[in-house]
């Protein structure tokens, strides 16, 4: 058996050695490459950005469970970040589904620990899980305090300060929904058609192609599209010369990127394989045809 | 009577819908909402039959001692736990995601790992399945390969750090190519489901009734 049928039939133990080996060392020692923010991010970014203090409040959705953790997390407390960085008040809500709390929750309490000056009920609150999906989208574009009636800690919502004269849609500035799944459609059906209220989109690798088409239309303002997405952001924060925490995502790009060379390495052996491989056995073939 | 009342109960609330999606004022407009909230209602009934479905389809794998009968026994830990966990944490704290609590420990300690881990094996998988599918076999494989080849290169870091055009094109790719194939299948499939929601509120497609 000649070197290509060999390596045709590797062991697919190798290929996932290769793979770990590539995907540890970058996040043991970063590889620093460069990133290039893209339009769907810098859009996000800016309209972000255009907000300040005196404006309505940005609700991030946190709509993601640990499976998309490592590719989400990143995103929404970059998004965090920027909002109190900014002086935006921010709205954390928990999410449509009840595994997504756990998430929100980790991802307030550690953004907000790197901003001792904010004053929750003053700069940020935080929403807890309403079951009803697509119920509750509805109602918050009726009225919040009537749709939650207290906070994620029990304090009823007409009492936090920052929520007073929020009654719904129209007094909130944008909607992130940071998205393992399909909801920033519900978001983009009942709040964007039904309310005006403008959406925008983090959402894993995946499930980005889905929503490129409400992007063009621009019925989405913005988009991050996996951990690239999370990446482009932290970039554009850390230009701006924002607090970008230990930046997770631009990390993680390093890893992605090995990982990916790796994977077309072996597409491009595993195809020169392939073809050298038959090219021998045809002309085998006509060896023992003529013979 | 057993087919006749759910197909009416179809109709009067997919007609209620529909008009309040189109004349959201009232009486129409709330209309729409109250329906989603008994939607949410029902919903909740339903995840009570899943569970009771559950339990006692693990029930008769472990009597039957069926072939990994045992891993209904981790189910049961998982579903106990959650169980007599989450209502003691809610007992106890207004809010059971709250650092500290038991249940809070369990989720991050448990859930997360167990989810990420599962999530994570896709990078070898994916990886392991692209070595041995990707082959330029036909045209359509073969443009496939390269589509494919260019983006996951074109969206890395690395990519732009080979040739700075590469990003633009893989966007092409994505922005061009790729949508103008997802926007055929999103207006397939919403064109399929508008067909399919008005056979079942006029009542002629009953599979649903079985």
């Amino acid at each position: 058996m000649g070197f290509w049928q060999r390596f045709l039939q590797l062991d697919r133990k190798w290929i996932f050695i290769g793979i770990a080996i590539v995907v540890i060392i970058p996040l043991i020692k970063p590889l620093g490459l460069p990133i290039k923010p893209t339009k769907p991010v810098i859009d996000l970014f800016t309209y972000i950005d255009t907000l300040g203090p005196e404006s309505d409040p940005v609700m991030v959705v946190t709509g993601f469970d640990p499976s998309t953790m490592p590719e989400l997390m990143p995103m929404e407390q970059a998004l965090l970040r920027h909002c109190l960085t900014k002086g935006i008040p921010v709205i954390s809500f928990g999410g449509l589904y009840p595994a997504y709390i756990g998430m929100a929750k980790m991802a307030i309490d550690e953004v907000s620990a790197d901003f001792p000056d904010k004053k929750y009920g003053e700069d940020y609150v935080f929403l807890g899980f309403i079951p009803g999906v697509s119920a509750v989208i509805l109602s918050i574009g009726i009225d919040i305090a009537t749709t939650f009636g207290n906070d994620y800690y029990g304090t009823p919502i007409d009492s936090l300060p920052m929520l007073r004269g929020v009654k719904n849609y129209s007094d909130i500035s944008l909607v992130v929904d940071v998205s393992g799944s399909s909801t920033p459609e519900y978001w983009l059906m009942y709040a964007q058609e039904r309310y005006g209220v403008n959406i925008g989109v983090a959402c894993t690798a995946v499930s980005a192609p889905a929503f490129y088409a409400f992007l063009q239309s621009g019925q989405f303002v913005g988009m991050l599209g996996g951990l690239k997405g999370a990446a482009e952001y932290e970039e554009l924060m850390a230009r701006k010369g924002y607090p970008t925490g230990r930046r997770p995502a631009t990390i993680g790009m390093d890893s992605q990127s090995l990982a990916h060379l790796l994977i077309i390495l072996l597409i491009i052996l595993g195809n020169a394989g392939y073809f050298i491989v038959r090219r021998g056995e045809r002309r085998q073939g006509i060896i023992r045809r003529k013979k | 009577m057993k087919k006749r009342v759910p197909l009416v109960i179809t109709f009067v609330t997919g007609f209620i819908v529909i008009i309040s999606f189109f004349i959201p004022h009232r009486p129409f407009g709330p209309l729409e909402t109250d329906t989603l909230i008994w939607y949410s209602i029902i919903l909740g009934f339903t995840l009570l039959i899943g569970v009771d479905s559950l339990v006692r389809l693990h029930v008769r794998q472990m009597r039957r001692r069926k072939a990994g009968w045992w891993y209904s026994i981790v189910f049961f830990a998982g579903f106990f736990y959650c169980l007599v966990i989450g209502i003691m944490s809610v007992i106890r704290t207004p809010n059971p995601f709250q650092p500290g609590t038991i249940f809070f420990y369990g989720y991050k300690t448990i859930l997360i790992p167990l989810q990420s881990t599962m999530f994570a094996l896709l990078a070898f998988f994916v990886a392991s399945a692209s070595y041995r599918a990707f082959r330029a076999r036909t045209l359509e494989a073969t443009l496939l390969l390269v589509a494919a080849v260019i983006v996951m290169i074109g969206r890395v870091p690395a990519g732009y750090k080979l040739w700075t055009r590469l990003p633009g094109i893989a966007n092409w790719i994505f922005n061009v190519l790729q949508m103008g194939a997802m926007r055929g299948i999103m207006i397939g499939v919403a064109l399929g489901a508008v067909a399919m929601s008005l056979r079942l509120i006029l009542g002629i497609e009953r599979t649903y009734l079985s």
